[in-house]
Formats: structure tokens, C-alpha cells, sequence
């Protein structure tokens, strides 16, 4: 944040509103969840709700709308790709069968539930 | 001898070592955290069944743990402006505020973490629980060096103010970027775990 006295005062007002609007975005997302939907659009519009709210903290708290420097939005960019890379190879591996119940040893509750001693 | 480019931008980067730093460190916890919301997904689309949240987490104490860390974040950049416009009294305000609420968070996530213990809902539970405690831990722990870097700025670190303001604001700013950070985790983890 740069600027002048008057800028940062100008700063603090916006401030103030993306408190609000963070503050009814988490009003939103806890009453979405109640809404009678399946599980994919509850994800979707719950993960909607989440990156509005986050790119609102990222582009006002944190500067980055401000921020000019090239080297930063290269870092930023880089990180960006290999965050969406490391979300989606889970599910490059299961591609071909996804919704079909993996064998995963931990993935029943039931068989924990019954069978071991700890 | 100083070290260069503390408070002064590099002609190569635009940007001062603090920020540049600090940026950096925050693309490593991106892939921290990452890893863990990737595990999450490729567990969870692979059980049999999930369960939701609400069966295990109370949802009315997660909203009021989000709220109280976004307030806290709303503090912490309060704090930082305020050192822009040169009151140091409101900056210990504010600070002070974004010192305490996480605190706050913390007892709450206490509570919670003795209510699952008191019912058995350990890691070894279930997966659901397993993720649930490693990234709620993982998370409980940045809050606690936010707690302590927040405290320190506060406290002992304040007197930099009057021998070397500039510095002084880049260093609140630094820590106002990792403190924001913790709070975006927060604001996927809580819907994650809790609501879906």
C-alpha cells in the first residue's frame, strides 16, 4: 500500500466493505449447505463462494491488485500452475473410474469401525 | 553494513527483499497446504463412503471460528494502515486485537478437538477424521507462529517504530502477508471439512 494519507484513508474505507462482503460471503456459504442439492453442485458453488472470498483478501489485504512487479506475478503465476497441477493429479490417476469405489484400504469406515484393535 | 533493499525496491525486481521474501515463502506453503487438499480429494473420491461434515463438526462453532479469523485479518491490515498514517497508538490497538482474536480461535478449536477425543473420533477413526485432525493441526500450528511473530510486532518489535519507521512498516506488512495467507486457508478448509 502505498500513497498518501488521504490514499490510505481511501484504503481503510474498501477495507471495511470487503469485511462485509466477507462477512455475508460466510453467511452465504454456511446456508447454501443446507440447500436440498447433490453433492458435485454443493462442492461447486461452496468452492465458487471460497475463491470470491479469497481473491477479495488476495487482491485488497494482501495488494496484490497494486502490485506491478513482473517478478512477482511470474513467482505467483508458476505457483498457480503447479498448485492446479498437484489438485489435479489425484484425479488424473483414478480418471477412468471416478465415482466408482476405489480399493483403498482406509477408504471403508466400516471395515475400520470393526475390525481393529489400536 | 545494512542489508540492502529492506525498505528500498530492487531496481531488478520491483519489489524490496521483504516482500519479494515473504511472497516466496507464501508459494511454498500454497504447495504445502496444496498437498494436503489434493490428499483430501484423492481420498475422498475414492471411499466407498464420506460423510458429512456436519455428522462429526459442529458447524455453528466452525462459522464463528471463520468470522473471528477474518476479523482478525480486517484487524491486521487496520494495524498496517494505521502505521502508514503514522498512529502508532492505533497500530498497538489493532495489533493487539489481531494478537487475541486468534486466540480466541485457538481455545474454540480446543474445545472442539476435547469434544472429539471425549467421543473417540480420532484420527484412526476414519479417513474423514484423519484429515480432518492433520489439517486442522497443520493449520492450528501457523496460526500459533502467526500468534507469536503478531506478538512480537506488538510488543519487543514495536520499538523499531521510533528508531527506523519505513522498516518497521515493511516488516508488519510481511507479517500481514503470511497472517492473510492463514486466514485464506481457513476460508477453503472450513467449507471443505465442515459443509460439504
Amino acid at each position: 500500500m502505498s500513497g498518501s494519507a488521504e490514499e490510505v484513508r481511501e484504503h481503510i474505507a474498501t477495507y471495511k466493505k470487503i469485511a462485509g462482503a466477507l462477512a455475508v460471503g460466510t453467511v452465504v456459504t454456511v446456508l447454501v449447505s443446507y440447500l436440498d442439492v447433490s453433492v458435485a453442485i454443493g462442492i461447486t458453488i461452496a468452492l465458487i463462494i471460497a475463491t470470491t472470498k479469497a481473491s477479495l483478501v488476495v487482491n485488497y489485504f494482501m495488494h496484490l491488485g497494486e502490485e506491478r512487479s513482473q517478478w512477482l506475478m511470474v513467482t505467483l503465476g508458476l505457483t498457480a500452475i503447479f498448485w492446479l497441477v498437484l489438485m489435479l493429479v489425484p484425479l488424473w490417476t483414478i480418471a477412468d473410474h471416478i465415482g466408482v469405489a476405489n480399493t483403498l484400504p482406509n477408504a471403508n469406515v466400516h471395515e475400520i469401525a470393526e475390525g481393529e484393535e489400536h | 553494513m545494512e542489508i540492502p533493499y529492506t525498505v528500498a525496491e530492487r531496481p531488478d525486481t520491483g519489489l524490496n527483499n521483504v516482500k519479494l521474501g515473504i511472497w516466496l515463502f507464501l508459494a511454498s506453503e500454497v504447495m504445502l497446504f496444496g498437498g494436503l487438499f489434493s490428499t483430501y480429494i484423492l481420498l475422498r473420491v475414492g471411499a466407498v463412503e464420506w460423510p458429512l461434515g456436519a455428522e462429526f463438526l459442529n458447524i455453528p462453532i466452525g462459522t464463528v471460528n471463520t468470522v473471528i479469523l477474518i476479523a482478525s485479518s480486517v484487524t491486521m491490515v487496520m494495524a498496517y494502515a494505521s502505521l502508514k498514517l503514522g498512529d502508532f497508538a492505533k497500530y498497538k490497538t489493532y495489533m493487539l486485537a489481531t494478537v487475541l482474536l486468534p486466540v480466541l480461535f485457538l481455545c474454540i478449536k480446543g474445545y472442539e478437538y476435547y469434544e472429539k477425543v471425549s467421543h473417540d473420533h480420532l484420527p484412526s477413526h476414519s479417513t474423514f477424521l484423519a484429515i480432518y485432525w492433520t489439517m486442522t493441526a497443520l493449520h492450528g500450528l501457523h496460526i500459533i507462529g502467526g500468534i507469536v511473530v503478531n506478538g512480537y510486532f506488538w510488543g519487543p518489535g514495536s520499538k523499531m517504530w521510533h528508531a527506523k519507521p519505513a522498516m518497521f512498516e515493511n516488516r508488519v506488512e510481511a507479517a500481514g502477508l503470511y497472517w492473510h495467507f492463514v486466514d485464506l486457508v481457513w476460508i477453503f478448509l472450513f467449507p471443505v471439512l465442515y459443509l460439504l
